[in-house]
């Protein structure tokens, strides 16, 4: 047997550390049934958001930056799901398939877009928050408290009047009401962390603060706070549905997204006039992503929890 | 004829990894008004055993043999007689018992649980006794409106013995009850302890991994390792003249304070307790032990009679070479004819 | 109020290498707001009430006593994890909070619980490691590490670079925490119950090696101890500390086997030995850090204050009404009794 170089460099260490970390979690993720469904059902989702356009096929006249839908040739109005048109077509004639296939981009991209937003200002305060404690904390926590009490459904109305309804609207109004509880699980997190013996050693070794928030709190709480940021997108998406829904999301002349299809669709009565189609379609995605996300949140949740381990 | 029998006891765990033999043919016999001391360290099945005999271990444990309370073999109990014999004949004080209290129930009504469970009493007559128990651990009765939190760690402890007495049990099995308590409260716990089986001629199997506080108590001492008994005998007998290696190390974990053979001298063993699922082979001391010889790997030394009432599984015990390597020479031919 | 009159009899080269003086932690309880108007004062905890020790070059101290009796504080307070109100503490000379961060290479710490003190998402190497980077230590860090876990008796320590904490047992742990602390060739080491939470086969081990390190490397080592036992066994010299305060100090033959004050008599005599128990126990339980006693904070419990005998030596006024700080015995052999004092002790 040749006898490799002495010892591991740091450097390979901490990159076998990682790797070790990873196939770990990775191996226990494999074995939740939940988790694995999940992600199959995501994975879809993000294939039709990536290639959807081309499934559908291009406009070439189009003057207008979005596709087929908006200048397909006419199609009958109306038509229940047949073999032509699988899932019917709207009140002018477009495939509500083509439809909903267009939907999943904004709706992901709102989606993460918001999360992203959230995720930053929830767990940097929840961070800077749990660690520091004193007065910082009681600041910062009253704050978040004040936001965790504001209605969502109230503030994105009044938002929307005074910033126009649009996308970027949409994105702000999920991000500034979903961080508070963000925050509150990560400081609780946080709090717990910094009572381990361990992060008390750093200290006594010497250690400042940013050794010990980024080599021991983070690597500790990012478990959760990834876990929970999957969680955060489900609730996200689904706001993003709602909002968009209630006509305070983007323009459906210019971005499609499942809240408007469901929009244009009550709004031409499609509840009671028996076009089930075009509201099943939409929903229905609506329900398998969100689905998809919680499904994977909890499968990391349980993995990645500290109390809810068995190990 | 004893009060307790324990005979070829085996108790597997069934795990993710596979089968862990926690407990691997152990027998015991306790007689009224007795007090067995049973030590060992972490990982040798001393726990196991507390909850073996009562059948309080997880759904799907596989436990063999017989367990004979008053002769009647409580594995093969139905549910029904069992859970009459659970706390009336026999009771538990578990480890870490000081949190076992639920904070949100008073302490009386703690007490007087079992009592009312087992129909030995209506709820009044219950809070007289839980009352009277009280008093008998050192407490005064009108803590009973108490809750867990406004006591002590030690005055907790007395609690649990209190429950434990509450269906006067005949014999009680003391899990590790005075780990995590400071030495005064657990001299005091200890003492409480000894008045009481006195008192009510209790039997007791006594569960520490702490030696010195089982020579004061105990009458006979049993040390515990993987899953075996590796030494039996008097208490002090055992303590003061270990047969055992694995005793003797154990012995000079807690040194008499003003004996200089270990002052400045600190005496452990090398390497840890073995995890029961990775057992050496032969004897399962013999990696660790300062007298260990070739044999020691290959033969399996059963409990071999030192002297009057002492035994030890020791190789190095007169006699016990020649009669492992008998019987060792014997299952061969054995299996050969067989086979 | 506390004063040790020893006069320092160091070697010429130094003194004392280590020298608290006077310290005082007290921890305040919380008030709610509601409370705090009404003038509601919060409870304070005195957990170090006054506690002056000095540790000389290449000595075991052991600091002894029951839960609560503020020694964990009192190491905590040396390490400067904690800031007492009152009081100095001098390392070589220098006042520890003077510059914190160098104070903190020469003196390192052990801990009670080695599976909790090492981080259990990073190897053996990077938690002994982790000292190294922290202060930038020039020099090959691979080979600090090795040199580090084989003093702590990790051999061959390349062989357990890349394992992770869960993987090896408690003893092995408790090593690795020895040798992060060893990798910044400290002066002293501050161990709070260094084999508590190891099975008792496997403590022997951990305390020869402290003793090793002091014997090869010339280490100061204080242990925190609640068992008199390994204080028997590896210190020096012992302190045994009552309700934030040392109540009795000195050469360990001389405390343990001569001890001048009721409460160390006390303790040693109900470390369970053959015998029985036939000993005296000491009634209730230590009393809180927020409700310390008036006088000689042992008073409550004193055999001799319940026996009468104070009342028969005409002391016991003083000893439920006069604090008194420790006092010299024997030459080097401190304590703070009133009974002691008078000779009655032994």
């Amino acid at each position: 047997m040749a006898t490799v170089s002495a010892t591991p460099t740091p450097r390979a260490i901490a990159r076998r550390r990682r790797k070790d970390s990873f196939k770990r979690t990775w191996g226990q993720y494999r074995r939740s049934t939940m988790g694995m469904l999940g992600l199959i059902i995501l994975i879809f989702f993000l294939i039709i958001a990536i290639f959807g356009p081309w499934i559908i096929g291009h406009c070439e006249s189009s003057t207008t930056s979005q596709l087929s839908p908006l200048c397909h040739p006419a199609a009958p109005p109306l038509v229940s799901p047949n073999s032509h048109y699988w899932f019917g077509t709207d009140y002018e004639g477009r495939s509500v398939l083509s439809l909903t296939i267009l939907g999943t981009r904004i709706s992901l991209i709102v989606g993460l877009a918001a999360t992203l937003i959230t995720v930053v200002i929830g767990a940097g305060i929840g961070l800077i928050a749990g660690y520091y404690g004193g007065w910082i904390e009681i600041a910062l926590m009253r704050v978040t408290d004040w936001f965790l009490v504001i209605p969502f459904l109230p503030l994105a109305i009044v938002l929307s009047v005074i910033l126009k309804p649009s996308l970027y609207t949409v994105i702000f109004v999920i991000g500034i009401t979903t961080w508070p509880s963000t925050a509150r699980v990560i400081r609780a997190q946080v709090l717990s962390v910094k009572t381990r013996t361990y992060v008390e050693r750093a200290r006594a070794l010497g250690a400042g603060d940013w050794h010990m928030m980024t080599r021991h709190i983070l690597p500790n709480v990012g478990p959760l706070i990834f876990a929970n940021t999957i969680l955060i997108v489900a609730v996200a998406i689904l706001s993003e549905a709602t909002l968009s829904f209630l006509g305070l999301g983007p323009d459906p002349l210019v971005n499609v997204s499942w809240g408007t299809i469901l929009e244009a669709a009550f709004g031409h009565g499609a509840a009671y006039s028996g076009f089930w189609w075009w509201i099943v379609s939409p929903g229905t995605a609506i329900v398998l992503l969100v689905l998809a996300f919680t499904m994977i949140g909890y499968a990391l949740d349980d993995i990645l929890n500290p109390k809810l381990r068995v190990r | 004829m004893s009060l307790l029998d324990v005979r070829d006891l085996h108790v597997t765990y069934r795990t993710q990894g596979g089968p862990v033999p926690a407990v691997r043919g152990i027998d015991l016999d306790l007689d009224r008004g007795e007090v067995l001391g049973l030590a060992g360290e972490s990982g040798c099945g001393k726990s196991t055993i507390a909850g073996a005999i009562l059948r309080l271990l997880p759904a799907g444990t596989a436990v063999t043999g017989e367990v004979l309370l008053n002769d009647e073999n409580i594995l093969e109990m139905k549910p029904g007689r069992l859970r009459a014999v659970r706390w009336s004949d026999a009771s538990i004080i578990f480890q870490g018992a000081m949190h076992a209290l639920n904070p949100v129930q008073r302490i009386g009504d703690q007490i007087a649980e079992p009592i009312v469970l087992h129909g030995q009493a209506g709820e009044r007559e219950a809070r007289v006794r839980s009352g009277e128990l009280l008093e008998q651990v050192g407490l005064p009765s009108r803590r009973l409106m108490d809750y867990p939190h406004e006591l002590s760690g030690g005055q907790r402890q007395r609690v649990m013995i209190a429950m434990a007495l509450a269906c006067n049990p005949s014999f009680i099995i003391a899990d590790e009850p005075t780990t995590a308590l400071d030495v005064m409260v657990q001299a005091q716990v200890l003492r409480l302890l000894k008045e009481l089986q006195t008192e009510l001629g209790l039997a007791m199997i006594f569960i520490t991994h702490d030696l010195s506080v089982l020579v004061e108590t105990c009458d006979s001492l049993a040390i515990m390792y993987a899953g075996r008994i590796v030494e039996r005998g008097p208490a002090e007998e055992v303590f003061k003249s270990a047969a055992h290696p694995y005793t003797a190390a154990l012995a000079a974990a807690f040194p008499e304070i003003g004996d200089v053979r270990f002052r400045k001298h600190p005496s452990g063993l090398p390497g840890d307790p073995p995890y029961p699922s990775d057992l050496p082979t032969g004897c399962t001391f013999h990696p660790r032990c300062p007298q260990a010889f070739d044999d020691c790997s290959t033969l399996d030394p059963r409990l071999f009679t030192v002297s009057e009432g002492r035994q030890a599984a020791c190789l190095l015990v007169d006699g016990a070479l020649e009669e492992a390597r008998a019987k060792q020479a014997a299952t061969a031919t054995a299996s050969e004819e067989v086979g | 109020m506390t004063t040790t009159s020893v006069p320092p009899e160091a070697p010429p080269t130094s003194g004392p290498i280590l020298d608290v003086e006077d310290i005082h932690v007290h921890f305040a309880g919380r008030v709610g707001l509601g409370a705090g108007l009404f003038g509601r004062k919060a409870t304070v905890a005195r957990a170090v009430d006054g506690v002056s020790l000095r540790m000389q070059r290449g000595e075991i101290l052991a600091l002894a006593g029951e839960s609560g009796c503020g020694k964990t504080t009192t190491a905590r307070a040396i390490m400067g994890l904690e800031r007492p109100q009152q009081g100095t503490i001098l390392y070589k000379n220098e006042p520890i909070w003077k510059d914190l961060r160098t104070y903190r290479r020469r003196v390192q710490m052990v801990f009670q619980d080695p599976t909790g003190a090492l981080n259990p998402r990073q190897t053996i190497y990077e938690s002994v490691a982790e000292g190294l980077r922290i202060h930038k230590v020039p020099g090959e860090e691979r080979e600090q590490v090795a040199k580090a876990l084989s003093n702590a008796g990790m051999r061959p320590p390349e062989r357990f670079f890349l394992n992770y904490p869960h993987e090896l047992s408690g003893g092995q742990r408790q090593r690795v925490v020895i040798a992060g602390a060893l990798a910044l060739e400290p002066d002293m080491i501050v161990a709070d119950e260094p084999v508590s939470n190891l099975d008792a086969s496997v403590r022997g081990e951990i305390l020869a090696l402290l003793m090793e390190l002091r014997d090869r490397l010339g280490l100061t080592i204080l242990v925190v101890t609640h068992d008199l036992g390994l204080a028997w066994t590896i210190a020096d010299r012992v302190a045994v500390m009552y309700l934030g305060r040392i109540v009795e100090i000195g050469p360990a033959e001389e405390v343990l086997l001569r001890p001048k004050h009721p409460y160390t008599q006390a303790l040693l005599d109900v470390v369970p030995e053959a015998g029985g128990l036939v000993r005296p126990i000491l009634q209730g339980e230590t009393p809180d850090p927020t409700r310390i006693p008036e006088g000689c904070r042992f008073h409550t419990r004193c055999p001799l204050v319940a026996s009468g005998r104070a009342k028969e030596l005409g002391i016991e006024d003083k000893c439920r009404g006069q604090d008194l700080g420790l006092k010299e015995m024997d030459p080097e052999h401190l304590a703070a009794c009133y009974a002691a004092d008078l000779g009655e002790i032994r």
